[in-house]
């Protein structure tokens, strides 16, 4: 299959044409079935649009994905299609516009191939708070695929697209990445604009992209970033051109200490990341350890604050405007209880009873607004870091893929994301590309975060440490 | 934290949801297990930090107040599970 845009561009050189493409990909898609990866196939309308985007090649003014077979995360909005957040609360529901993000892959000849499987509402950690069942990870598929992205993951991983988008809000598109080999980024807050994007935590959801390559994540970034009317969040910086090689002599790199003290860390992902930091010390750059005692609070400060959001968010779903509604509801009151109640899974349950409870009078300062002053505490010695330093390296994960079924605990699936939620709180953009081959046969991810809107800085890293 | 049946009544209507038998017994530990992994916070020194609330840096993104239509009315109902040519449809609210 076309495993990158620089494949698609190739075969399309060749004379292929992108409803070939696109029908190579449908039939991969039907093969594989059993991941479970597609929610939905958008069979018409996209071979619809392939046969525009040939018409533009053809006239020579298609866009610079012309031909490239995206999937998105079933949170993403498409006008005239379906879509879910993997809940049953919206069902039936199509969406009234196309999201920017999605929009501007469109509008440079991207064609949607359909939407892609996650946890309900982006909620977990495995794909398995899913209304429609877990995906299977390509690599093993007694395994999980990661999540709450583990649906554009396992597409990628599995050559159902030629790259997809997904969303983190505490590491929903790195760690999913990890467990799959691909590379996934996720940009600094405000970079993409979340219009289209269904929320989960707004101060932390950002979009973007699963690829299998680095140029195509650069490439997918340059077309989705920037300023929109429709985000009032979204960062009105401009976006400079993005992987242009240049790196510092002496590169500077921190590494988080703790991280490699983190209970039930995998060795061999120590093992790499301590090779990374030989080598890299070898060619002459900085690398060091440096202290940051916060480890043990960042899923907990996450969680306080995305909880809270998430209860705030949802509570636009109610069983009058859209979506599902109870059939015995009488008033509407019962209305509002009974839809939520059968609409919502129990996780989605649970993080809107927590957070509701964390803004509830009498609790909200020693929650919710000691949570936000520790925010501020992490954003404040982060940035302290990345004064003396221009990246921060560690894990993705603390381990590779784990069982379907595997981690039963909430809070242990909480635990899952101690290395990711810590760029969704501070805002930092962070990225994770497959660099460990573990002796179990599965691969996982480096993460580098770097400094506010330096993702063209992470992606020449990312370059850098890859040669 | 413990916590009682009326908390899990209370946050329960505050967010419109019901839990009934099982279903309550398990959210009423899941609450405690998630609110006492979330205590540990009160170990950081918070003293005078300001929280944060805002993470983007643009303010006040104005734009001119132009009146447009963005969504039709039909639209807007389109995905309502109950509704007429006009409005949202409830249940009744009271039964004769």
């Amino acid at each position: 299959m076309y495993r990158t845009i620089g494949e698609v561009k190739a075969q399309l050189s060749a004379g292929k044409t992108v409803v070939s493409i696109v029908q190579d990909y449908l039939t991969e898609i039907e093969k594989q079935k059993e991941l479970n990866a597609f929610l939905e196939v958008f069979t018409e309308s996209v071979l619809e649009q392939a046969q525009q985007v040939d018409e533009k090649i053809k006239s020579g003014t298609a866009g610079r994905l012309a031909g490239v077979v995206i999937g998105i995360k079933d949170n993403l909005c498409y006008k005239g299609h379906k879509v879910s957040a993997s809940s049953n609360i919206l069902h039936g529901f199509e969406s009234l516009f196309t999201g920017t993000a999605v929009q501007r892959l469109i509008d440079e000849g991207a064609v949607i191939i359909g939407r892609l499987n996650c946890d309900e509402f982006a909620m977990g950690s495995s794909n398995e708070t899913s209304a429609f069942g877990t995906v299977k990870n390509p690599l093993d598929p007694s395994k999980v695929a990661g999540g709450s992205s583990g649906g554009s993951a396992a597409a990628v991983a599995a050559g159902l697209c030629t790259a997809s988008l997904g969303s983190d809000t505490g590491g929903s598109i790195r760690q999913p990445a990890s467990f799959t080999g691909t590379y996934g980024l996720k940009p600094t807050y405000g970079r993409i604009s979340r219009h289209g994007l269904i929320a989960y935590a707004s101060s932390f959801d950002q979009i973007g992209p699963f690829t299998n390559s680095l140029e195509d994540t650069a490439l997918l970034l340059q077309i989705m970033a920037g300023k929109d009317a429709y985000d009032s969040t979204a960062s009105s910086r401009e976006v400079p051109a993005y992987m242009d090689g240049a790196l510092p002599s002496k590169i500077k790199v921190a590494v988080l200490k703790e991280s490699f003290e983190t209970k039930g860390i995998d060795p061999e992902v120590v093992s790499t990341t301590e090779a990374i930091i030989a080598d890299l010390r070898s060619k002459g750059h900085e690398v060091e350890l440096v202290s940051f005692p916060y480890l043990d609070y960042v899923v907990p400060a996450y969680y306080v604050l995305t909880t809270a959001e998430a209860s705030s968010n949802l509570s636009r779903f109610d069983g009058v405007h859209f979506g599902y509604r109870s059939p015995d509801a009488k008033g509407v009151e019962e209305t509002y209880k009974k839809s939520r109640s059968e609409g919502f899974g129990k996780e989605v349950k649970r993080r809107i009873m927590a957070g509701t409870f964390v803004l509830s009078h009498g609790y909200y300062d020693a929650y919710y607004t000691k949570a936000q002053k520790v925010r501020r505490v992490l954003q404040t010695k982060t940035d302290e870091i990345f004064r003396s330093y221009d990246f921060i390296l560690l894990p993705t994960t603390p381990s590779t893929a784990f069982e379907q079924g595997g981690v039963k605990d909430p809070i242990q699936m909480y635990l899952q994301d101690i290395f990711t939620v810590h760029a969704n709180l501070t805002g930092h953009p962070a990225l994770s590309i497959p660099f460990g081959n573990h002796s179990n046969g599965l691969p996982f991810g480096i993460q580098i975060i770097g400094k506010p809107f330096d993702e063209n800085g992470l992606l020449n890293f990312a370059a850098y440490l890859e040669n | 934290m413990k916590i009682t049946d009326e908390t899990v009544d209370h946050i329960a209507h505050l967010a419109r949801l019901e839990f009934e038998g099982e279903a309550k017994t398990a959210i009423k530990q899941e609450m405690e297990t998630i609110i006492s992994f979330m205590e540990v916070l009160q170990q950081v020194d918070t003293e005078n930090v300001e929280p944060l609330i805002f993470m983007s840096e643009e303010i006040n993104r104005l734009r001119d107040d132009v009146a447009e239509v963005t969504l039709t009315q039909a639209e807007v109902l389109k995905n309502a599970p109950k509704k007429d040519s006009d409005y949202f449809r409830i249940p009744k609210v009271l039964d004769k």
